[in-house]
């Protein structure tokens, strides 16, 4: 009775700002464009057979998305490891804050920056000065992997940082004492007991990258869309609630299935543990 | 103790320090092949950080360890001929138990064929009696058999030494004393050197066959558990090791008449030649006779029971004795005849004076008139 008392105010807060909305967005995604824009009423499936029509969106957020995160992974795990392992415990929670610092700053300020760096007068202006002319960073996919890598890489940095930070050093001292050279102890333990950390880091970028908008529209100039942009596009502009509403659905079907995924990998390399992965 | 060829571990005036402070003084061991060392001492005595010097876990600050005759210094632990039983055990949670046992027949070069490994790892779970667990997982072993896998997995690689750093600490009573059989057996069947870490002077005592009881940082005693417990080197050795009751006296010019603070004179029967003056008489409980009754004219101190430990097979009696304050008395029951004697009753304490050692009161530690040795 107590229990369900104090769960009240959350589950309501679920139902009213998750839930309901949610359920929204599945009837809509059922229904039709009303003629001057908004949802109608219907039971249709041709919005979702129009999905094709979104297919390079698609397209773009299923390869950057898991590009991205495993671009973060490769930056982000020798940084979590020295500050878990080899940086010094004294000065270990100054520089963890310094990696979270910059998220203090917005978003957009951050990605406008790499915008200036990437556009004319940024680093293709100081390439052309040493001879390298028409080097094109800005709107390309490249320019929006670097701003991913950027942008989350924190977010990828802190699970593996607590995963290894965790990690017993007696149990490398016990590989080193039964003969592992450093780099066999590297691989064949530290890095499989800092995987739970891995999965979360790349289900958490993963995840958030999927609905990337800002990424997309400032670093890759509208050529690289995002299913965030789609959906920007097709709510704001062209009103179509109804197809955008079937590409959402799409979406967080898309991101329960790495979700169910990434705990099912996590699970078999922990064996029965408990593996957290938010 | 033996050439250096045929020592499996030399210490040559090893000092290790940590900034200001020196873990371990200035220490010279020499550890015959086939020994079952143990280090004995209070915590932050630097037994641990012996054993972790020679496991190459640390790197001395000045002189050198030797395994099996040749210089260790600079050299990884991954290149040692030793391998080691990890306080907590250290077994890797993601393998299962065969896989933690093959962990370091893996590690060799050139390979061992899979096959090879399989028939070894196998011996290896059937020596330490875990023949049907290989697919078991770590956290589904209990400490008594995850300490045999941890065994087992530094066994099978075939070391010239085998370190144990506090192995039986997490074990309840009845299986460390199983386990102590068990290990000491092994050590015998395997003609390995063993060197055993732990503060506990029963097993220490009960296991070894040489015993190294540290204090500081430095080597208070070294010699066979018999010779150390008969025979303490000094007032901290008489103290760790076993029980001990304490006199403070004064020495005559003779060397063997002891001055009680009670004022009475104590023949110790033989000249002790540790010179005249301030002197603490170390005497183990076992080797006080309690009488009940206490006539005050008869011989030894007339003292009251203040409390009784019933063990079994022995009793421990805390009896207060006027001016000399209070002795711990372990009494046989196989001797005193059944009868037990009553806290609050008068008895009489009394010792063969030769079972007694003298110590300089320079080397007494401790201040106060009276104290009973570490508990066990």
């Amino acid at each position: 009775m107590v229990t369900a008392m104090l769960l009240g105010p959350a589950a309501a807060w679920l139902v009213v700002f998750l839930v309901l909305p949610f359920i929204a967005i599945i009837v809509f995604s059922f229904g039709e464009r009303a003629p001057e824009g908004g949802y109608q009423p219907a039971f249709t499936l041709a919005q979702f057979a129009n999905l094709g029509a979104r297919a390079a969106a698609f397209a773009n957020t299923l390869t950057l998305a898991p590009i991205g995160a495993l671009a973060c992974l490769l930056v982000a795990y020798p940084v979590a490891y020295y500050l878990a392992v080899k940086a010094d415990p004294r000065h270990r929670m100054l520089l963890v804050s310094l990696v979270v610092v910059p998220f203090w700053t917005s978003m957009l300020v951050r990605t406008y920056a790499w915008m200036y760096l990437l556009g004319g007068r940024g680093i293709p202006h100081l390439l052309d000065l040493v001879g390298f002319s028409d080097v094109r960073l800005l709107n390309t996919p490249g320019a929006v992997l670097l701003g991913i890598v950027y942008g989350y890489l924190p977010l990828m940095i802190l699970p593996i940082y607590v995963s290894l930070e965790k990690l017993d050093r007696r149990l490398l001292e016990a590989s080193a004492d039964l003969g592992a050279h450093p780099f066999s102890t590297f691989f064949g333990i530290t890095v499989p007991l800092s995987l739970p950390g891995v999965m979360t880091g790349i289900a958490l970028v993963t995840i958030l990258l999927l609905g990337e908008y800002l990424i997309p529209q400032l670093l890759g100039g509208g050529k690289v869309f995002f299913i965030g942009n789609a959906l920007v596009d097709l709510f704001l502009q062209s009103r179509n609630w109804p197809f955008g509403s079937a590409i959402a659905v799409t979406l967080v079907a898309v991101v329960v299935m790495v979700l169910l995924i990434a705990m099912r990998i996590a699970w078999r390399v922990a064996g029965t543990r408990q593996v957290d992965l938010m | 103790m033996g050439s250096a060829a045929r020592d499996d571990i030399e210490f040559r005036s090893v000092t290790k320090a940590y900034g200001a402070v020196t873990a371990v003084r200035n220490i010279s061991l020499n550890v015959p092949k086939g020994a079952f060392l143990a280090l004995l001492g209070p915590s932050g005595c630097g037994k641990t950080t012996c054993l972790r010097m020679i496991g190459g876990f640390e790197q001395p600050t000045s002189g050198e360890v030797l395994i099996a005759g040749s210089g260790m210094n600079g050299v990884p632990p991954y290149r040692r001929p030793v391998n080691m039983v990890f306080q907590h055990y250290a077994l890797f949670p993601h393998f299962n138990v065969e896989q933690n046992v093959a962990y370091g027949l893996r590690q060799m070069r050139p390979r061992i064929p899979a096959q090879e490994i399989k028939r070894r790892v196998g011996e290896a779970l059937e020596m330490v009696r875990l023949g049907g667990f290989a697919n078991r997982r770590i956290h589904e072993m209990s400490g008594g058999q995850q300490q045999r896998v941890a065994l087992a997995r530094a066994l099978v690689n075939r070391p010239s030494v085998l370190l144990l750093d506090e192995p039986l600490a997490a074990l309840d009573k009845k299986l460390r004393s199983a386990m102590q059989i068990e290990l000491q057996t092994l050590q015998r069947e395997l003609g390995i050197t063993f060197v055993l870490v732990t503060h506990d002077q029963e097993e220490a005592l009960s296991m070894a066959d040489l015993v190294c009881v540290m204090s500081g940082g430095a080597i208070k005693q070294l010699g066979a558990p018999q010779d150390v417990y008969d025979r303490p080197a000094d007032l901290f050795v008489a103290d760790f090791v076993g029980k001990t009751n304490h006199i403070q006296a004064t020495l005559e010019a003779d060397g063997r008449t002891l001055r009680l603070p009670d004022g009475s004179a104590l023949d110790v029967g033989a000249e002790r030649n540790i010179g005249a003056g301030e002197t603490t008489l170390a005497i183990r409980p076992e080797a006080i006779r309690l009488t009940p009754g206490g006539e005050p004219r008869g011989e030894g101190f007339a003292g009251t029971v203040t409390h009784r430990i019933f063990l079994g097979s022995s009793v421990e009696y805390s009896v207060s004795v006027p001016a000399l304050g209070d002795f711990l008395v372990t009494a046989d029951r196989s001797t005193d005849e059944g009868q037990l004697v009553e806290p609050g009753q008068s008895v009489r304490l009394g010792f063969d004076p030769a079972a007694a050692h003298l110590f300089p009161a320079s080397h007494a530690a401790q201040p106060e008139g009276n104290t009973h040795g570490q508990q066990t």
